[in-house]
Protein backbone atom coordinates (compact mmCIF):
# COMPACT_ATOMS: atom_id res chain seq x y z
CA UNK A 1 0.00 0.00 0.00
CA UNK A 2 2.92 2.16 0.99
CA UNK A 3 3.82 2.25 -3.03
CA UNK A 4 4.60 5.30 -4.99
CA UNK A 5 4.23 7.89 -2.48
CA UNK A 6 6.87 10.32 -1.05
CA UNK A 7 8.67 8.93 2.67
CA UNK A 8 8.17 12.60 3.21
CA UNK A 9 4.11 13.02 2.78
CA UNK A 10 4.38 9.56 4.83
CA UNK A 11 5.83 11.46 7.63
CA UNK A 12 4.24 14.41 7.32
CA UNK A 13 0.43 12.54 7.50
CA UNK A 14 1.41 10.63 10.30
CA UNK A 15 2.25 13.24 12.30
CA UNK A 16 -1.34 15.16 11.63
CA UNK A 17 -3.24 12.09 11.68
CA UNK A 18 -1.88 11.97 15.25
CA UNK A 19 -2.92 15.77 15.80
CA UNK A 20 -6.22 14.14 14.43
CA UNK A 21 -5.72 16.34 11.81
CA UNK A 22 -5.84 15.77 7.87
CA UNK A 23 -4.73 17.70 4.68
CA UNK A 24 -8.25 18.52 3.47
CA UNK A 25 -9.34 19.48 7.28
CA UNK A 26 -11.99 16.93 7.68
CA UNK A 27 -11.49 14.45 10.83
CA UNK A 28 -10.35 11.27 11.24
CA UNK A 29 -13.54 9.80 10.74
CA UNK A 30 -15.04 12.19 8.66
CA UNK A 31 -16.53 11.29 5.27
CA UNK A 32 -16.34 12.68 2.07
CA UNK A 33 -19.34 14.64 0.40
CA UNK A 34 -21.21 11.67 -0.95
CA UNK A 35 -23.51 12.55 -4.83
CA UNK A 36 -25.32 9.99 -6.34
CA UNK A 37 -26.81 9.69 -9.54
CA UNK A 38 -29.09 7.15 -11.29
CA UNK A 39 -30.04 6.06 -14.68
CA UNK A 40 -26.79 6.87 -16.70
CA UNK A 41 -27.02 4.22 -19.29
CA UNK A 42 -30.81 4.02 -20.69
CA UNK A 43 -28.94 0.56 -22.08
CA UNK A 44 -28.34 -0.45 -18.47
CA UNK A 45 -31.01 -2.82 -16.52
CA UNK A 46 -29.82 -0.55 -13.76
CA UNK A 47 -27.07 2.08 -13.45
CA UNK A 48 -25.59 4.42 -10.98
CA UNK A 49 -22.37 7.12 -10.38
CA UNK A 50 -21.30 8.12 -7.17
CA UNK A 51 -18.80 10.45 -6.16
CA UNK A 52 -16.87 10.42 -2.77
CA UNK A 53 -14.92 13.41 -2.88
CA UNK A 54 -12.71 13.51 -6.07
CA UNK A 55 -13.28 10.03 -6.58
CA UNK A 56 -16.01 9.11 -9.20
CA UNK A 57 -17.40 5.39 -9.85
CA UNK A 58 -19.61 3.76 -12.40
CA UNK A 59 -21.77 0.81 -12.14
CA UNK A 60 -23.85 -0.80 -14.60
CA UNK A 61 -26.29 -3.93 -13.92
CA UNK A 62 -27.04 -6.11 -17.06
CA UNK A 63 -29.07 -9.45 -16.78
CA UNK A 64 -28.64 -11.93 -19.13
CA UNK A 65 -29.90 -15.77 -19.58
CA UNK A 66 -27.15 -18.17 -18.19
CA UNK A 67 -26.58 -22.22 -17.25
CA UNK A 68 -27.44 -22.29 -13.29
CA UNK A 69 -24.77 -24.29 -11.19
CA UNK A 70 -25.57 -28.17 -11.36
CA UNK A 71 -25.82 -27.72 -7.47
CA UNK A 72 -28.51 -24.98 -7.21
CA UNK A 73 -30.72 -25.94 -10.46
CA UNK A 74 -33.14 -23.16 -9.69
CA UNK A 75 -31.06 -20.68 -8.79
CA UNK A 76 -30.07 -17.57 -10.53
CA UNK A 77 -26.36 -16.22 -10.47
CA UNK A 78 -24.32 -13.28 -9.74
CA UNK A 79 -21.77 -11.87 -11.01
CA UNK A 80 -19.22 -8.94 -9.87
CA UNK A 81 -16.41 -7.62 -11.97
CA UNK A 82 -14.13 -4.32 -12.48
CA UNK A 83 -12.06 -3.08 -14.73
CA UNK A 84 -9.56 -0.66 -13.54
CA UNK A 85 -9.25 1.12 -16.63
CA UNK A 86 -6.35 3.54 -17.21
CA UNK A 87 -8.68 6.67 -17.78
CA UNK A 88 -9.54 6.14 -13.89
CA UNK A 89 -5.38 7.17 -12.35
CA UNK A 90 -2.30 7.42 -12.96
CA UNK A 91 -1.60 3.78 -10.93
CA UNK A 92 -3.21 1.98 -13.65
CA UNK A 93 -2.37 0.39 -16.56
CA UNK A 94 -4.11 -2.04 -19.44
CA UNK A 95 -2.96 -5.45 -19.31
CA UNK A 96 -4.32 -8.42 -16.91
CA UNK A 97 -5.60 -7.25 -13.31
CA UNK A 98 -3.31 -6.62 -10.46
CA UNK A 99 -4.54 -7.42 -7.59
CA UNK A 100 -6.58 -4.09 -6.18
CA UNK A 101 -8.84 -5.34 -9.88
CA UNK A 102 -9.24 -8.43 -8.30
CA UNK A 103 -10.12 -7.24 -4.65
CA UNK A 104 -12.40 -5.17 -5.22
CA UNK A 105 -15.29 -6.74 -7.29
CA UNK A 106 -14.91 -9.67 -4.79
CA UNK A 107 -15.37 -7.28 -1.65
CA UNK A 108 -18.12 -5.98 -3.49
CA UNK A 109 -19.68 -9.23 -4.27
CA UNK A 110 -19.65 -10.65 -0.55
CA UNK A 111 -21.15 -7.81 0.96
CA UNK A 112 -24.07 -7.96 -1.53
CA UNK A 113 -24.09 -11.39 -1.78
CA UNK A 114 -23.91 -12.61 2.26
CA UNK A 115 -26.55 -9.79 2.78
CA UNK A 116 -29.08 -11.84 1.34
CA UNK A 117 -30.39 -8.68 -0.56
CA UNK A 118 -30.71 -10.32 -3.78
CA UNK A 119 -33.25 -13.42 -3.81
CA UNK A 120 -31.14 -15.18 -6.61
CA UNK A 121 -33.90 -18.36 -5.99
CA UNK A 122 -36.78 -15.94 -7.47
CA UNK A 123 -33.98 -15.26 -11.00
CA UNK A 124 -35.16 -18.74 -12.31
CA UNK A 125 -36.29 -18.58 -15.92
CA UNK A 126 -36.43 -22.40 -16.38
CA UNK A 127 -35.32 -25.15 -13.54
CA UNK A 128 -32.33 -26.63 -14.44
CA UNK A 129 -32.06 -25.07 -17.38
CA UNK A 130 -32.21 -21.44 -17.68
CA UNK A 131 -31.72 -18.54 -14.62
CA UNK A 132 -30.69 -14.96 -15.08
CA UNK A 133 -27.17 -14.03 -14.38
CA UNK A 134 -27.26 -10.45 -12.40
CA UNK A 135 -23.90 -8.82 -14.07
CA UNK A 136 -22.48 -6.07 -11.96
CA UNK A 137 -19.78 -4.46 -13.63
CA UNK A 138 -17.43 -1.53 -12.01
CA UNK A 139 -15.68 1.24 -13.80
CA UNK A 140 -14.13 3.46 -11.93
CA UNK A 141 -13.39 6.81 -14.00
CA UNK A 142 -11.28 8.50 -11.31
CA UNK A 143 -9.68 7.09 -8.26
CA UNK A 144 -8.90 9.69 -5.76
CA UNK A 145 -9.47 6.94 -3.10
CA UNK A 146 -11.71 4.17 -1.48
CA UNK A 147 -13.15 3.24 -4.68
CA UNK A 148 -14.44 -0.53 -2.67
CA UNK A 149 -16.79 1.52 -0.36
CA UNK A 150 -18.12 4.33 -3.63
CA UNK A 151 -18.29 1.12 -5.64
CA UNK A 152 -20.42 -0.67 -3.32
CA UNK A 153 -23.18 2.47 -2.70
CA UNK A 154 -23.12 2.30 -6.74
CA UNK A 155 -24.07 -1.22 -6.79
CA UNK A 156 -26.35 -0.72 -4.45
CA UNK A 157 -27.99 1.96 -5.89
CA UNK A 158 -27.92 0.44 -9.34
CA UNK A 159 -29.40 -2.98 -8.41
CA UNK A 160 -32.00 -1.10 -6.34
CA UNK A 161 -33.66 0.69 -9.59
CA UNK A 162 -32.82 -2.31 -11.83
CA UNK A 163 -35.36 -4.06 -14.04
CA UNK A 164 -35.99 -7.75 -15.23
CA UNK A 165 -35.83 -8.02 -19.39
CA UNK A 166 -38.91 -9.64 -20.72
CA UNK A 167 -37.46 -12.52 -22.62
CA UNK A 168 -38.54 -13.92 -25.95
CA UNK A 169 -40.00 -17.37 -27.15
CA UNK A 170 -36.13 -18.49 -28.21
CA UNK A 171 -35.38 -17.89 -24.59
CA UNK A 172 -33.28 -14.68 -25.43
CA UNK A 173 -33.66 -11.27 -24.12
CA UNK A 174 -36.38 -9.08 -25.93
CA UNK A 175 -34.53 -5.63 -26.25
CA UNK A 176 -37.57 -4.53 -27.90
CA UNK A 177 -40.10 -4.31 -24.86
CA UNK A 178 -40.05 -2.22 -21.72
CA UNK A 179 -38.75 -4.40 -18.84
CA UNK A 180 -40.98 -4.09 -16.37
CA UNK A 181 -40.47 -6.10 -13.32
CA UNK A 182 -38.01 -4.93 -10.55
CA UNK A 183 -35.25 -7.28 -8.97
CA UNK A 184 -36.02 -9.67 -6.23
CA UNK A 185 -34.44 -7.52 -3.64
CA UNK A 186 -35.36 -7.81 0.23
CA UNK A 187 -36.96 -4.74 0.66
CA UNK A 188 -35.19 -4.01 4.14
CA UNK A 189 -31.79 -4.76 3.29
CA UNK A 190 -29.47 -2.55 1.49
CA UNK A 191 -25.58 -3.88 2.08
CA UNK A 192 -22.84 -0.84 1.99
CA UNK A 193 -19.43 -0.91 3.25
CA UNK A 194 -16.73 1.13 5.31
CA UNK A 195 -13.27 1.10 5.19
CA UNK A 196 -10.56 2.16 7.91
CA UNK A 197 -7.16 2.72 7.09
CA UNK A 198 -4.40 2.41 9.88
CA UNK A 199 -1.23 4.78 9.86
CA UNK A 200 1.08 4.78 12.71
CA UNK A 201 -1.61 4.75 15.30
CA UNK A 202 -4.41 6.67 13.81
CA UNK A 203 -7.20 5.23 12.04
CA UNK A 204 -9.22 7.22 8.99
CA UNK A 205 -12.02 6.60 6.99
CA UNK A 206 -12.66 7.56 3.38
CA UNK A 207 -9.06 8.62 2.55
CA UNK A 208 -7.62 10.06 -0.51
CA UNK A 209 -5.68 8.27 -2.80
CA UNK A 210 -2.45 9.75 -1.23
CA UNK A 211 -4.04 9.04 2.41
CA UNK A 212 -4.23 5.50 1.23
CA UNK A 213 -1.37 5.24 -0.36
CA UNK A 214 0.44 6.05 2.62
CA UNK A 215 -1.53 3.88 5.31
CA UNK A 216 -0.16 0.20 6.07
CA UNK A 217 -3.18 -1.48 6.23
CA UNK A 218 -6.50 -1.58 5.71
CA UNK A 219 -9.85 -3.17 7.06
CA UNK A 220 -13.30 -3.51 4.95
CA UNK A 221 -16.39 -4.05 6.61
CA UNK A 222 -19.69 -4.98 4.39
CA UNK A 223 -22.51 -4.14 6.68
CA UNK A 224 -26.34 -3.86 5.97
CA UNK A 225 -29.20 -3.35 8.46
CA UNK A 226 -32.13 -5.57 8.93
CA UNK A 227 -35.23 -4.74 11.51
CA UNK A 228 -33.42 -2.00 12.94
CA UNK A 229 -30.16 -4.74 13.70
CA UNK A 230 -27.03 -3.56 11.71
CA UNK A 231 -24.81 -7.21 10.71
CA UNK A 232 -21.00 -6.83 9.08
CA UNK A 233 -21.73 -9.46 6.29
CA UNK A 234 -18.20 -9.66 5.11
CA UNK A 235 -14.46 -8.14 6.22
CA UNK A 236 -11.03 -8.16 4.80
CA UNK A 237 -8.37 -6.67 6.43
CA UNK A 238 -5.37 -5.65 4.13
CA UNK A 239 -1.65 -4.71 4.50
CA UNK A 240 1.74 -5.59 6.15
CA UNK A 241 0.61 -3.93 9.46
CA UNK A 242 -1.98 -5.11 11.78
CA UNK A 243 -4.36 -3.93 14.34
CA UNK A 244 -5.56 -4.30 17.98
CA UNK A 245 -8.53 -6.27 19.58
CA UNK A 246 -9.38 -2.67 21.01
CA UNK A 247 -8.84 -1.35 17.69
CA UNK A 248 -11.46 -3.51 15.93
CA UNK A 249 -13.69 -3.04 18.70
CA UNK A 250 -13.76 0.75 18.07
CA UNK A 251 -14.18 0.11 14.11
CA UNK A 252 -17.29 -2.34 14.81
CA UNK A 253 -18.74 0.32 17.54
CA UNK A 254 -18.23 3.11 14.64
CA UNK A 255 -20.02 1.34 12.36
CA UNK A 256 -23.93 2.41 13.25
CA UNK A 257 -23.41 5.78 13.13
CA UNK A 258 -20.94 5.60 9.57
CA UNK A 259 -24.51 3.45 7.87
CA UNK A 260 -26.56 5.91 9.29
CA UNK A 261 -24.84 9.34 7.64
CA UNK A 262 -24.58 7.02 4.28
CA UNK A 263 -28.11 5.60 4.38
CA UNK A 264 -29.69 9.36 4.64
CA UNK A 265 -27.99 10.33 1.05
CA UNK A 266 -29.46 6.62 0.10
CA UNK A 267 -33.06 7.06 1.15
CA UNK A 268 -34.65 8.11 -1.76
CA UNK A 269 -33.22 5.49 -4.15
CA UNK A 270 -34.24 2.53 -1.80
CA UNK B 1 -31.23 -22.28 21.82
CA UNK B 2 -28.27 -24.23 21.00
CA UNK B 3 -27.22 -26.76 18.23
CA UNK B 4 -25.35 -29.80 18.24
CA UNK B 5 -21.87 -29.59 16.55
CA UNK B 6 -21.73 -32.69 14.36
CA UNK B 7 -19.02 -33.89 15.25
CA UNK B 8 -20.00 -34.07 19.21
CA UNK B 9 -17.13 -30.78 19.75
CA UNK B 10 -18.05 -28.23 22.64
CA UNK B 11 -18.54 -24.83 21.08
CA UNK B 12 -14.49 -23.37 22.05
CA UNK B 13 -12.94 -26.95 21.25
CA UNK B 14 -10.53 -27.03 17.36
CA UNK B 15 -10.48 -29.98 15.79
CA UNK B 16 -7.75 -32.32 16.45
CA UNK B 17 -4.53 -30.69 15.34
CA UNK B 18 -1.33 -31.99 14.03
CA UNK B 19 2.26 -30.57 12.63
CA UNK B 20 5.09 -31.72 11.38
CA UNK B 21 7.95 -29.39 10.78
CA UNK B 22 10.59 -30.82 7.86
CA UNK B 23 7.92 -32.36 5.57
CA UNK B 24 9.63 -30.90 2.04
CA UNK B 25 13.95 -31.90 2.54
CA UNK B 26 14.49 -30.03 -0.46
CA UNK B 27 12.90 -26.89 1.07
CA UNK B 28 14.81 -24.54 3.49
CA UNK B 29 12.04 -24.16 5.55
CA UNK B 30 8.70 -26.36 5.61
CA UNK B 31 5.87 -27.66 7.23
CA UNK B 32 2.30 -29.53 7.70
CA UNK B 33 -0.40 -28.39 9.88
CA UNK B 34 -3.82 -30.34 9.87
CA UNK B 35 -7.45 -29.40 11.57
CA UNK B 36 -8.96 -32.44 11.49
CA UNK B 37 -9.38 -33.76 8.14
CA UNK B 38 -7.78 -30.23 6.76
CA UNK B 39 -4.36 -30.65 5.78
CA UNK B 40 -2.01 -27.77 4.38
CA UNK B 41 1.37 -28.41 3.70
CA UNK B 42 4.53 -25.44 3.44
CA UNK B 43 7.54 -24.87 1.69
CA UNK B 44 9.88 -21.84 2.24
CA UNK B 45 12.77 -21.43 -0.61
CA UNK B 46 14.63 -18.28 0.58
CA UNK B 47 15.88 -15.49 0.96
CA UNK B 48 17.28 -15.85 -2.48
CA UNK B 49 17.86 -13.01 -5.02
CA UNK B 50 14.94 -11.94 -6.93
CA UNK B 51 14.37 -12.26 -10.20
CA UNK B 52 13.28 -10.43 -12.35
CA UNK B 53 16.35 -7.51 -11.05
CA UNK B 54 13.78 -4.58 -11.49
CA UNK B 55 11.56 -6.09 -9.00
CA UNK B 56 14.42 -6.49 -6.26
CA UNK B 57 13.69 -3.57 -3.28
CA UNK B 58 17.18 -2.76 -2.25
CA UNK B 59 15.45 -1.19 1.32
CA UNK B 60 13.67 -4.76 2.53
CA UNK B 61 13.22 -8.64 1.39
CA UNK B 62 9.44 -9.36 -0.42
CA UNK B 63 7.70 -12.21 0.87
CA UNK B 64 5.93 -14.04 -1.78
CA UNK B 65 2.90 -16.67 -0.77
CA UNK B 66 1.30 -18.88 -3.06
CA UNK B 67 -1.71 -20.90 -1.67
CA UNK B 68 -3.88 -23.38 -4.08
CA UNK B 69 -5.81 -26.92 -3.55
CA UNK B 70 -4.92 -29.58 -4.95
CA UNK B 71 -7.05 -30.86 -7.28
CA UNK B 72 -8.22 -33.96 -5.80
CA UNK B 73 -8.38 -31.88 -2.27
CA UNK B 74 -12.21 -30.89 -2.84
CA UNK B 75 -15.36 -33.04 -3.64
CA UNK B 76 -15.50 -31.45 -7.76
CA UNK B 77 -12.19 -31.75 -9.10
CA UNK B 78 -10.56 -27.93 -8.44
CA UNK B 79 -8.87 -27.09 -12.32
CA UNK B 80 -5.30 -27.18 -11.69
CA UNK B 81 -3.70 -23.16 -11.07
CA UNK B 82 -4.92 -20.44 -8.69
CA UNK B 83 -7.99 -18.61 -9.29
CA UNK B 84 -9.20 -15.47 -8.24
CA UNK B 85 -9.83 -17.12 -4.64
CA UNK B 86 -6.76 -19.01 -4.34
CA UNK B 87 -4.69 -15.52 -5.90
CA UNK B 88 -6.64 -12.80 -2.83
CA UNK B 89 -5.79 -15.85 -0.06
CA UNK B 90 -2.36 -15.53 -1.01
CA UNK B 91 -1.97 -12.20 -0.93
CA UNK B 92 -4.03 -12.13 2.75
CA UNK B 93 -1.60 -14.74 3.91
CA UNK B 94 1.16 -12.48 3.00
CA UNK B 95 0.01 -9.68 5.36
CA UNK B 96 -0.81 -11.98 7.95
CA UNK B 97 2.90 -13.31 8.20
CA UNK B 98 4.74 -9.84 7.59
CA UNK B 99 4.22 -8.38 10.57
CA UNK B 100 6.47 -10.78 12.30
CA UNK B 101 8.93 -11.16 9.50
CA UNK B 102 12.38 -9.15 9.55
CA UNK B 103 13.00 -9.04 5.78
CA UNK B 104 14.68 -5.66 5.60
CA UNK B 105 18.13 -7.98 6.60
CA UNK B 106 17.51 -9.43 3.47
CA UNK B 107 17.61 -6.58 0.57
CA UNK B 108 16.93 -7.16 -2.78
CA UNK B 109 15.62 -10.88 -2.17
CA UNK B 110 12.46 -12.96 -2.01
CA UNK B 111 10.90 -15.76 0.00
CA UNK B 112 8.81 -17.92 -1.22
CA UNK B 113 6.26 -19.71 0.51
CA UNK B 114 4.42 -22.42 -1.17
CA UNK B 115 1.48 -23.40 0.62
CA UNK B 116 -0.58 -26.16 -0.44
CA UNK B 117 -3.83 -27.74 0.85
CA UNK B 118 -3.82 -31.71 0.10
CA UNK B 119 -6.98 -32.00 2.10
CA UNK B 120 -9.91 -29.83 2.33
CA UNK B 121 -12.82 -30.03 5.22
CA UNK B 122 -12.36 -25.98 5.67
CA UNK B 123 -10.57 -23.92 7.31
CA UNK B 124 -7.77 -24.32 4.52
CA UNK B 125 -6.47 -20.82 4.67
CA UNK B 126 -6.08 -21.24 8.53
CA UNK B 127 -4.31 -24.37 8.01
CA UNK B 128 -1.85 -22.71 6.07
CA UNK B 129 -0.87 -19.67 7.54
CA UNK B 130 -0.21 -22.21 10.36
CA UNK B 131 1.83 -24.70 8.40
CA UNK B 132 3.83 -21.18 6.55
CA UNK B 133 4.41 -19.90 9.82
CA UNK B 134 6.04 -22.94 10.93
CA UNK B 135 8.15 -23.77 7.95
CA UNK B 136 9.37 -20.02 8.02
CA UNK B 137 10.85 -20.68 11.82
CA UNK B 138 11.93 -23.89 10.43
CA UNK B 139 14.22 -21.87 7.49
CA UNK B 140 15.75 -20.12 10.24
CA UNK B 141 14.10 -16.56 8.99
CA UNK B 142 14.20 -13.53 11.79
CA UNK B 143 11.08 -13.58 13.34
CA UNK B 144 9.07 -11.67 15.83
CA UNK B 145 6.90 -14.15 16.93
CA UNK B 146 4.96 -17.01 15.63
CA UNK B 147 1.53 -16.20 13.63
CA UNK B 148 -1.30 -18.34 14.69
CA UNK B 149 -4.75 -18.63 12.66
CA UNK B 150 -8.07 -19.79 13.56
CA UNK B 151 -11.72 -19.47 12.51
CA UNK B 152 -14.04 -18.54 14.69
CA UNK B 153 -17.88 -18.78 13.52
CA UNK B 154 -21.34 -18.74 14.55
CA UNK B 155 -23.92 -21.62 14.08
CA UNK B 156 -27.48 -19.67 13.96
CA UNK B 157 -26.71 -17.39 17.19
CA UNK B 158 -23.76 -19.35 18.92
CA UNK B 159 -20.14 -18.42 18.38
CA UNK B 160 -18.08 -21.60 17.66
CA UNK B 161 -14.50 -21.89 17.21
CA UNK B 162 -12.49 -24.11 13.85
CA UNK B 163 -15.89 -24.18 11.68
CA UNK B 164 -15.73 -27.96 9.45
CA UNK B 165 -17.12 -27.61 6.13
CA UNK B 166 -20.56 -29.09 7.28
CA UNK B 167 -20.86 -25.99 9.96
CA UNK B 168 -19.87 -23.86 6.98
CA UNK B 169 -22.99 -24.91 5.65
CA UNK B 170 -25.34 -24.70 8.42
CA UNK B 171 -28.01 -23.33 6.88
CA UNK B 172 -30.83 -23.12 9.88
CA UNK B 173 -31.68 -20.05 11.55
CA UNK B 174 -28.96 -17.24 11.08
CA UNK B 175 -26.78 -19.50 9.16
CA UNK B 176 -23.53 -19.65 9.44
CA UNK B 177 -21.02 -17.52 9.96
CA UNK B 178 -17.17 -17.72 8.78
CA UNK B 179 -14.71 -15.20 10.83
CA UNK B 180 -10.94 -16.65 10.32
CA UNK B 181 -8.16 -14.72 12.10
CA UNK B 182 -4.69 -14.69 12.40
CA UNK B 183 -2.66 -13.04 15.45
CA UNK B 184 0.35 -12.52 16.13
CA UNK B 185 1.02 -15.34 18.96
CA UNK B 186 1.89 -13.42 21.89
CA UNK B 187 0.59 -10.03 21.13
CA UNK B 188 -2.93 -8.70 20.84
CA UNK B 189 -2.61 -8.23 17.22
CA UNK B 190 -4.55 -9.21 14.30
CA UNK B 191 -3.06 -10.11 10.98
CA UNK B 192 -5.67 -11.52 8.62
CA UNK B 193 -9.01 -10.56 9.68
CA UNK B 194 -12.11 -11.96 7.39
CA UNK B 195 -15.32 -12.43 7.29
CA UNK B 196 -18.37 -13.97 5.81
CA UNK B 197 -21.89 -14.16 6.89
CA UNK B 198 -23.17 -12.20 9.09
CA UNK B 199 -22.68 -10.98 13.05
CA UNK B 200 -23.35 -7.79 14.68
CA UNK B 201 -20.88 -5.36 15.63
CA UNK B 202 -21.19 -5.53 19.15
CA UNK B 203 -20.36 -9.41 18.88
CA UNK B 204 -16.90 -8.70 17.39
CA UNK B 205 -15.32 -8.13 20.76
CA UNK B 206 -15.99 -11.49 22.02
CA UNK B 207 -15.72 -13.35 18.75
CA UNK B 208 -11.76 -12.26 18.82
CA UNK B 209 -11.50 -12.91 22.22
CA UNK B 210 -12.87 -16.38 21.16
CA UNK B 211 -10.16 -16.70 18.57
CA UNK B 212 -7.53 -15.56 20.64
CA UNK B 213 -7.93 -18.10 23.41
CA UNK B 214 -8.09 -20.93 20.10
CA UNK B 215 -4.82 -19.23 18.95
CA UNK B 216 -3.07 -20.49 21.93
CA UNK B 217 -3.91 -23.85 21.77
CA UNK B 218 -2.55 -23.41 18.19
CA UNK B 219 0.54 -22.20 19.14
CA UNK B 220 1.10 -24.63 21.58
CA UNK B 221 0.99 -27.38 18.74
CA UNK B 222 3.10 -25.19 16.65
CA UNK B 223 5.68 -25.05 19.76
CA UNK B 224 5.51 -28.88 20.08
CA UNK B 225 6.31 -29.68 16.30
CA UNK B 226 9.36 -26.51 16.26
CA UNK B 227 10.53 -28.79 19.26
CA UNK B 228 10.25 -31.95 18.26
CA UNK B 229 12.10 -30.95 14.74
CA UNK B 230 14.91 -29.58 17.24
CA UNK B 231 15.02 -32.88 19.11
CA UNK B 232 15.20 -35.32 15.84
CA UNK B 233 17.85 -32.86 14.57
CA UNK B 234 20.03 -33.31 17.30
CA UNK B 235 20.23 -36.86 17.78
CA UNK B 236 20.63 -37.06 14.01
Amino acid sequence: MAMDIANLTKERLKAMFAEGKRFDGRKLDELRELEIETDISNKAEGSARVRLGKTEVLVGIKLGPGEPYPDSPERGNLTVSAELMPIASPRYQAGPPEFNGIELPRLVDRAIRESKMIDLDKLCIKAGEKVWTVYIDIFPINDDGNLIDAANIAALVALKIARVPEITKEGKVDHDKEAKDKLPLSKDIAPVSFSFFKLGNSIIVDPTREEAEACDARITFGLSKSKDKYLINSCQKKGEAYFTGEELAKMSSMLPDLYEQVNEKLKKFL
Amino acid sequence: MTHKRPDGRKSDELRKMSAKVGVVPNADGSAMFAFGDTVAIAAVYGPRLLHPQHMQDPSTGILRVNYDLLSFSVSDRKKPGPNRRAQEISKVTEWALLPVLELKEFPNTVIDVQIYIIQADAGTRTAGINAASLALAHAGIPMKDLVCSVAVGKQDKELIVDLSKEEEDFEEGEGATDFPIAKIANKDAFTLVQLDGKISPDLVPEALSIAAKACEKVYDVQKKALKDEVEREAKG
